[in-house]
């Protein structure tokens, strides 16, 4: 009874668009966003120029969320199922989330000077949430640095990345109670300042920032796991 | 209820351990005199109410931290972990215990803490005491269930810190919050809640930290 190996394959394998079409559309979505968010959104009437920041800040916080919420569910996938792939692309999931996160306190911080002449805030919500979960998820790396490769490693990681997604909402709430001074909401979801080319161009941008981060994720595990396919075969060669 | 017996028996084996050694209780009590010590002289002049009490959180927080390290390294450098994870009951009253014994090392650090406050600074409020009880619970269940994750690592009881200050930043919260503003119910109620998602999670989580 022998099967063929590519048919157990091709089996297993649920249909994937291919990383170069994953490439293209992202730049091509990104190229797109930056010309919207640049020529064609309108001026904020409050803060000007200035707001378009806004356009990248909102969408790429919301990736970062999305990549470590991705960590977690492949944190649990690991743990309840015993997906012997979950281990790697959770934590692919959460240094994709980590690299958004970063870029969520750069953007944040450019957009604090700006409007409000200071490089940091305490009083911004987002800004203070992103700090923590930056502190936690870089634990995240020094726990698993700390641990030789293994199941043990593997569990290790997947229950600190389930401990990532409770503390988001039970951050946000603490965060909000800490407060005493409102930080301004330019822009709401049912304002009459949201409409036309203001949410054309935040979407394009959201769709934009997932797809580049899911690009990169694609990216970064087709490398990690040929990278432990050549240390397989090199034990074997050995 | 075997497993609340289990729960018993763990926890009795620590407190023994513990008044036989005499190891991490009284250290936790220098450790939080010396504190208090340190910020009279960090906080020049009269430091006001609001600030003590910060400084009380913090010197609370450290403090535990100092026991949380001490959980679970002599399992480990006895090599009794292993004991510990054969032995015929469920993964998660391990936790249980370890959680209830060092809660004990706390609150005793506590209970000479907070005169000792009251006598260095300012006098402790009813809704402190609360926040300070509810704290409690929740820096024992999370950080003993760090504490086992970290010294399953190379680095020991290094990483425990880095793995426990951002989960503790809400309890943080909370307890300053209960402590400053009055009524306190808001954020002793946000203390509770803290507590009881938390305990679930580590509750339901620990087996995979200690076994392969």
């Amino acid at each position: 009874m022998s099967v063929a190996p590519a048919t157990i394959r091709a089996v297993g394998r649920t249909p994937r668009i291919s990383l170069t079409t994953l490439a293209v559309s992202s730049l091509v979505l990104v190229t797109t966003a930056l010309a919207l968010v640049f020529f064609v959104a309108p001026n904020d009437a409050n803060q000007g120029f200035s707001q378009r920041i806004f356009y990248f800040h909102v969408s790429i916080a919301i990736t970062a969320y999305a990549c470590f919420a991705g960590g977690a569910w492949n944190a649990f996938r690991h743990l309840w199922k015993r997906d012997p792939r979950a281990d790697l692309q959770s934590y692919v999931c959460v240094h994709q989330g980590l690299i958004f996160g970063t870029l969520v306190l750069l953007t944040g911080s450019i957009w604090a000077k700006i409007s409000w002449g200071r490089w940091w805030l305490w009083s911004s919500d987002q800004l203070v949430l992103f700090l923590v979960l930056f502190l936690f998820y870089c634990a995240y790396f020094m726990l698993r640095y700390s641990v030789d490769p293994g199941p043990q490693r593997a569990n290790l990681s997947a229950v600190y990345a389930l401990f990532g997604v409770v503390l988001i909402p039970v951050s946000f709430a603490a965060i909000r109670l800490a407060k005493d001074i409102i930080h301004p909401v330019v822009f709401t979801l049912h304002g009459p300042n949201f409409g036309g080319w203001i949410l054309v161009t935040y979407c394009v941008a959201q769709v934009a920032m997932l797809v580049l981060a899911y690009t990169l994720y694609r990216l970064e595990l087709s490398g990690k796991r040929l990278d432990s396919r050549v240390r397989e075969l090199k034990e074997v060669l050995a | 209820m075997t497993y609340f017996r289990d729960v018993g028996a763990l926890a009795r084996k620590d407190l023994l351990l513990e008044l036989r050694a005499r190891d991490t209780l009284p250290a936790m009590l220098l450790f939080v005199a010396a504190v208090f010590v340190v910020f009279h002289f960090a906080l020049p002049g009269t430091p006001s109410r609001l600030e003590t009490t910060g400084l009380l959180w913090v010197a609370i927080l450290f403090t535990a931290l100092l026991g949380l390290g001490r959980a679970f390294v002599p399992e480990r450098e006895q090599r009794t972990l292993d004991g510990l994870v054969l032995a015929p009951c469920d993964r998660s009253a391990i936790w249980l215990a370890k959680s209830l014994a060092t809660l004990a090392f706390l609150a005793a650090a506590e209970v000479v803490a907070l005169p000792l406050y009251a006598l260095f600074f300012h006098r402790v409020s009813g809704a402190m005491v609360l926040a300070v009880v509810l704290a409690d619970l929740g820096i024992c269940a999370v950080g003993t269930f760090l504490g086992a994750m970290a010294v399953a690592t190379r680095a020991r009881d290094l990483l425990l810190p880095l793995l426990f200050l951002p989960l503790a930043i809400p309890i943080v919260v909370g307890a300053v919050g209960a402590s400053v503003i009055t009524p306190p119910g808001r954020y002793l109620g946000f203390l509770a809640l803290y507590d009881l998602l938390f305990a679930v999670v580590c509750w339901a989580s620990f087996e995979y930290v200690v076994s392969e």
